[in-house]
């Protein structure tokens, strides 16, 4: 009996193991020459082959325009892989990394796992305010110290069924908050107690119809000037999720669309449900165009900005943005390449225009948004115009990342469903949430 | 005695000297267990107490933080208790019923005198299935909208659960999946079953005792070693329960994400929560390493009270004199 007691410890101690491992310093020093031979590791998240391929054809370019520096890439890197590694360190370890979650900049550069970018950008003389555009420079640093460059961006707006809204009489998107609901609960056909075709799937879990990319489209603040959460005292919010919670009542309540959301394929395959026709509207990135037609979809579609809250008309246009991050690990010995050829994916504009080209996201530089090398549709040129509209936003960074908005988030799915009923008091809840968390995290 | 002197000297020199090489041989002996124990127990867990009073996101250089992280994991996180909740769930219900399912099976495949090999193949087989892999397949099957239980369910005019959509339903659909992949619990109560003594049956039977009382006081006081090893490993995966709800809960919910997505724990509503999740997800998602080191702690007192109750002397699953 005792052998089984100490395999419950040793079971519970690798646990604890599991939750200590950890070794590891910054270190923003870079000593190593930029011209000499070298070869850098750059780790990557993207996965689909024909993002690996143009991965690898913007590598092939640098290394031509940089002979002296090969680059070993590493794909299908997702965020955990990733803290892991730079916080093991070691010779194996990623020279040049990059990150989708926009909402970890804040714990990227608070804790130094990304190296600080200041230097380096000041030694090769880049003024990023005349290269990068504003809400992307703003969501790649974090308190003034900058970790991260874009590498290309995100930009959220409206996809519909042009088809459908054609046989319901509609000629136009709609541009605010009310015309939207009104549109549809005009697009949606009933079919015994489910859908032959949903207006638009409003549940939070409706892929990207989460709480902050509602929240785009409502002026609003999550934080105050002393840092503090603003959620219940900015009326922005409890204007959202009174909507969002009337969207969700309006086209059938919360249980019957849970039901249909059931029967949607995956986000990512051909199955989508708004590439099936389940859904005739849909807020999505910009890689929804691609997908969309990757999947030949039967009917011709739209793309519009998303609507905004009724008395802010004048900003319809906005979205939400987001994107790709780029940065050097603090352990690499090889940071002055490394930074070689950050520079080059984030600013030089043939870089950006192909690698945008090859993979339908947003490119995040001036140059390239105007390079007549740019290949935009007229439904992609919409997020084109969202991306440079000066009202899109993104969620601020915070020392503990995306956890204020998870927290947020967590809210919204009581609220929705019913079990949450006192929105008031589940907003104050959720900010004093909110801040104990930043506290804790500081 | 001037001459004897120096000998006894000399003798309690060899004799220390013999136990010396005697204690160095056994420590020689011991050294792979020692070492073993002081990486794998002794310094994770001291490291472990240590963590859990310190500021530490893994980069920096570790803060005293006193009983802050103790404090904001008991009170503020938000997420513990109903981790600590579903993890006990788990323990008691979940160990219990594959317990019970486990010896059931057993039962049954012992008294099969055709086709032995080809059900005892079928009942072991799902547990050689890969976790990730069958907890996919229980979410497709358990689909509330296109899963086929639910269809033949509504056919039959019965309800349909949400399943794993639903927080009242996701916990016994786990329990369900856990059942499916019995086979090793089958097959240690087979072979402990086919253990029991033949005579022991044959006296009952002529002391005219029914097929209940056969295996009240013949069977079970026969197999309960091994009951409790069932209970007692049953209770430490369960504590270690990561993979299946993960999954189901990021399935279930729809929010998959891309590549490079991080996913946050417990759908629907929390109710998939497990505490090795939260160490998961504090330690390695939010750079917390003070408070992962906090639930993990409490996994670890949680898993001695849970042995210690089960191996008790009066009461617990050893039977007095074993």
């Amino acid at each position: 009996m005792p052998g089984i007691s100490r395999k419950a410890l040793l079971t519970v101690a690798s646990v604890a193991l599991l939750a200590t491992a950890c070794t590891g310093q910054a270190d923003t020093g870079a000593t190593d020459d930029p011209d000499a031979e070298t070869t850098i590791t750059f780790w990557h998240g993207w996965s689909a082959p024909s993002e690996v391929e143009a991965i690898k054809a913007n590598i092939g370019r640098f290394e031509k325009k940089h002979p002296n520096i090969k680059v070993k890439v590493v794909g299908n890197i997702n965020d955990d892989k990733l803290n892991q590694a730079l916080r093991a360190g070691g010779s194996n370890g990623p020279d040049v990394v990059s990150s989708f979650t926009t909402s970890n900049v804040g714990k990227f550069c608070s804790s130094g796992a990304f190296a600080d970018l200041g230097p380096f950008i000041e030694k090769s003389k880049l003024d990023l305010d005349k290269i990068i555009p504003k809400p992307m420079l703003e969501y790649t640093q974090f308190e003034g110290t900058r970790c991260a460059m874009p590498l290309l961006g995100d930009a959220y707006g409206l996809y519909y069924n042009k088809d459908a809204f054609a046989a319901a009489g509609i000629d136009a998107p709609p541009r605010t908050w009310s015309e939207f609901a009104k549109v549809a609960e005009k697009l949606t056909e009933p079919k015994g107690d489910s859908y032959e075709r949903l207006g638009f799937m409003p549940n939070y879990h409706g892929y990207e119809t989460v709480v902050d990319h509602y929240m785009s489209q409502w002026d609003h603040a999550y934080f105050g000037r002393d840092g503090k959460s603003t959620v219940a005292s900015d009326p922005a919010f409890a204007e959202m999720f009174r909507y969002q919670k009337k969207l969700v009542d309006d086209l059938g309540g919360f249980a019957k669309l849970e039901k249909y959301r059931n029967t949607f394929g995956d986000e990512w395959g051909a199955k989508h449900p708004f590439h099936t026709g389940q859904v005739a509207m849909q807020l999505d990135g910009e890689w929804r165009l691609g997908m969309a037609q990757d999947a030949g979809v039967k009917f011709e579609i739209g793309t519009a900005p998303m609507p905004v809250a009724d008395d802010e008309a004048d900003e319809y246009g906005k979205g939400f943005l987001s994107g790709t991050i780029m940065g050097i690990a603090p352990q690499s010995k090889k940071q002055n390449a490394a930074w070689e050829l950050v520079k080059y994916m984030t600013t030089d504009t043939e870089a950006v225009v192909a690698f945008s080209n090859a993979i339908h996201n947003v490119p995040s530089t001036f140059e390239a948004l105007k390079s007549p090398d740019l290949k935009a549709d007229p439904g992609f040129r919409t997020f084109l115009d969202i991306a440079q509209h000066p009202e899109s936003n993104t969620p601020p960074a915070s020392v503990n990342g995306s956890t204020y908005q998870q927290t947020l988030q967590d809210f919204g799915y009581q609220y929705e469903s019913g079990k949450a009923k006192d929105l008031k008091e589940g907003l104050a809840r959720t900010a004093a949430q909110i801040d104990r968390d930043i506290e804790q995290a500081k | 005695m001037a001459t004897h002197t120096p000998r006894a000297g000399a003798g309690s020199a060899g004799l220390a000297a013999k136990h010396r090489r005697q204690a160095l041989r056994t420590l020689a002996f011991m050294s792979p267990w020692l070492i073993g124990f002081g990486v794998f127990f002794a310094y994770p867990l001291v490291s472990t107490v240590y963590f859990s009073f310190m500021k530490y996101d893994g980069f920096g250089v570790p803060e005293f933080r006193g009983l802050g992280n103790w404090s904001y994991v008991f009170n503020d996180y938000p997420m513990f208790w109903p981790a600590l909740r579903n993890t006990l769930w788990l323990v008691l219900v979940m160990v219990s019923c594959r317990v019970v399912f486990g010896l059931g099976v057993g039962l049954l495949i012992t008294r099969i005198r055709t086709g032995t090999g080809v059900f005892r193949t079928l009942f072991y087989l799902p547990y050689l299935a890969p976790p990730v892999a069958a907890t996919l397949a229980f979410v497709f099957l358990l689909n509330p909208g296109t899963g086929p239980v639910n269809s033949v369910l509504d056919g039959l005019g019965l309800p349909t659960p949400g399943w794993f959509t639903d927080a009242t339903w996701s916990k016994p659909a786990l329990t369900m999946l856990a059942l499916w992949g019995v086979g090793d619990l089958m097959v240690i109560f087979m072979a402990a079953l086919l253990d029991v003594p033949r005579e022991q049956y044959e006296a009952a039977e002529l002391d005219g005792a029914s097929a209940w009382q056969r295996f009240r006081f013949v069977t079970l006081p026969n197999i309960s070693p091994i009951v409790m090893f069932a209970v007692v490993t049953g209770v430490i995966q369960t504590m270690q329960y990561y993979t299946q709800p993960l999954v189901a809960g990021k399935v279930a919910s729809g929010v998959i994400g891309g590549s490079g997505q991080q996913f946050e724990p417990g759908y629907p509503d929390k109710s998939t929560l497990t505490l090795p999740q939260l160490v998961y997800n504090l330690g390695f998602q939010r750079f917390d390493y003070g408070s992962a080191c906090v639930v993990a702690l409490v996994l670890f007192a949680l898993s001695m009270v849970f042995t210690a109750f089960l191996m008790r002397r009066r009461g617990g699953l050893i039977q007095a004199g074993d």
